[in-house]
């Protein structure tokens, strides 16, 4: 018999469509159709400046905006080969890091509602809303900010930000803990994810999986380590591994992420630099607002910058950052112009979800869901 | 320990000296290009080979060049988890014939990527098991990241177009 899994159900986690062969309850084929939410954002991107692209970036994983925004960043400063000033840097390993808890809340309150947990979805969106009140405070918006610009960020931490973080960061280790009372140890939880959803080491590095779920079968990668980006080797962090490759493995993973994030952010609040929040390169960034009042030639450079965007030297380049779900990586090629020639998205959860037909074939009807859950998956991204 | 750039060109130039067409280094990246005939071949050694170990296939995509070069890139990017070493690796299609190996036998994660790339540009992958659309709608005609395709796209703007168009 073969049932839809159709693009419209509360467990998939946005529009996914999955058509299932079964034999009773036990999956004997899975076919995944994406493409609902394809936006055509990598073709629209070729029809926008450099710094328009931003605003793009941010829709992609809608639910680690900042991850994106960084990423792309990331890689046009590649291209451009420019440095960054340290207190950018530092904002953006503190920002990066909040996502990552805020984007591991999603995952923890969705998946534990799929499975049946519907406390734990409260608690995370109280924990969310927190973080998103950080987010509006620095940025302007709660969800899909858009703060950091090519070179730096666009505008300083404001007064009473180092606070209201700290606050964050003293109060929610002790809140994990009381969420995991409720899951970690709980029966039903472990009967549920316990040896459901596995993947081996060999096949995980095969289907090309990466971030928590790569990690879940025991295969020691994460990009902050192996390839540091944005000044993460200044930060003392730990990155925990599984043994099974699980759900129960990939749950207990982000949650121990959170807590290792926490500690980041909390790290970041000490070691923040003052200095520039954004580079003083001419051509590529925006001069201040008090140069631009009053002296000419700035006013020129903004102009032009507005206008015609940056011309970054003919090439392509690829970076790749360790965004919440793995690796988010961005492949550009420029013509010298102002506009990207090619912008390719190398999304985590893309990659990931190729992976689920072989996680669930063989098992039965409600690990599908279980397994979908910790996978993490974002259709933003898939299907761009 | 990684490979230095130019020991890791150095080797495979040795191992395929006429397949390589051309050997770039750009912001510390290496790019190699070579004949698309030769892509399978080359992919499996770079996986197998111990000093190399490229066994993660980061990305897999294509690039319209017709404008400038009359040509359709596929570009791979690959990554050795043991060694910590990135490779990008390039291959050229002619428009009339855009098609070149698939390497779902040597990376299974190829495969939803050549399915994008063929939704995406047309070309083809000789050997690919399952290619067919994976982004678009399946009644969706052309291939959108193509340059002479337009950005509003070429799909029917009501569904009067579509459902009484042999109506007067």
């Amino acid at each position: 018999m073969t049932i839809n899994m159709g693009p419209q159900h509360p467990s998939t986690h946005g529009v996914l469509r999955l058509l299932l062969e079964l034999d009773g309850e036990t999956i004997i084929k899975a076919v995944p159709h994406v493409g609902f939410l394809h936006r055509g954002v990598e073709k629209l991107a070729e029809y926008r400046t450099y710094h328009q692209c931003i605003p793009l970036t941010d829709r992609l994983d809608y639910v680690a905006p900042f991850s994106n925004n960084l990423a792309y960043a990331l890689t046009v400063e590649k291209l451009l080969g420019i440095e960054i000033p340290e207190r950018a840097q530092h904002i953006r390993v503190l920002l990066c890091e909040l996502t990552r808890i805020a984007s591991h809340l999603l995952w923890l309150a969705t998946h534990a509602l799929d499975i049946g947990a519907m406390t734990v979805f409260f608690y995370c969106f109280r924990e969310r809303e927190a973080i998103y009140d950080i987010f509006e405070m620095v940025s302007g918006a709660r969800m899909h900010t858009s703060y950091i610009r090519v070179g730096g960020v666009s505008r300083d931490l404001p007064g009473g930000f180092a606070e209201r973080t700290h606050k964050f960061v003293m109060e929610f280790p002790s809140r994990l803990n009381e969420y995991e009372t409720l899951l970690t140890e709980n029966p039903i939880w472990k009967k549920r994810t316990v040896g459901v959803g596995i993947i081996s080491a060999e096949d995980a590095i095969d289907y090309g999986l990466s971030g928590p779920s790569l990690r879940g079968s025991g295969v020691n990668w994460d990009i902050r380590k192996a390839e540091p980006y944005s000044r993460y080797d200044k930060y003392q962090f730990t990155v925990p591994l599984g043994k099974n490759g699980d759900v129960y493995d990939r749950y207990r993973i982000r949650i121990e992420e959170m807590h290792q994030s926490n500690e980041i952010v909390r790290q970041a609040l000490n070691i923040l630099p003052k200095g520039d929040f954004l580079a003083r390169i001419p051509n590529v960034t925006l001069p201040p607002k008090e140069d631009v009042e009053t002296i000419m030639e700035s006013m020129i450079t903004h102009f032009k910058l507005i206008t015609d965007g940056i011309h970054p030297p003919k090439g392509e380049v690829y970076a790749s950052i360790e965004a919440p779900k793995g690796e988010l990586g961005f492949y550009l090629v420029s013509d010298g112009s102002s506009h990207p020639y090619r912008l390719k998205i190398r999304p985590p959860s893309f990659v990931n979800l190729e992976a689920l037909p072989k996680m669930i074939e063989g098992r039965m009807l409600p690990d599908v869901v279980a397994t979908i859950g910790s996978l993490d998956i974002v259709l933003g991204e898939i299907d761009r | 320990m990684p490979m230095k750039n130019e020991d890791l060109a150095a080797l495979i130039k040795t191992k395929f000296p006429e397949a390589i067409m051309s050997i770039a280094s750009f912001r510390n990246e290496l790019t190699l290009t070579v004949k698309k005939d030769a892509v399978a071949e080359i992919a499996q050694f770079l996986k197998k080979n111990e000093a190399l170990d490229f066994n993660f296939l980061s990305d897999l995509c294509g690039v319209d060049r017709i404008e400038t070069d009359n040509v359709f890139d596929v570009v791979y990017h690959l990554y050795s988890l043991s060694k910590n070493h990135r490779l990008r690796l390039k291959a050229s299609v002619s428009p009339d014939a855009p098609s070149l190996p698939t390497v779902t036998g040597v990376w299974k994660t190829a495969n939803w990527h050549e399915r994008e790339t063929y939704d995406m540009f047309g070309i083809t992958f000789e050997g690919h098991p399952d290619l067919r659309k994976i982004l678009t709608p399946e009644d969706f005609e052309g291939h959108p990241l193509r340059k002479d395709y337009p950005l509003d796209g070429r799909q029917p703007a009501t569904l009067r177009d579509i459902y009484r168009k042999d109506e007067a």
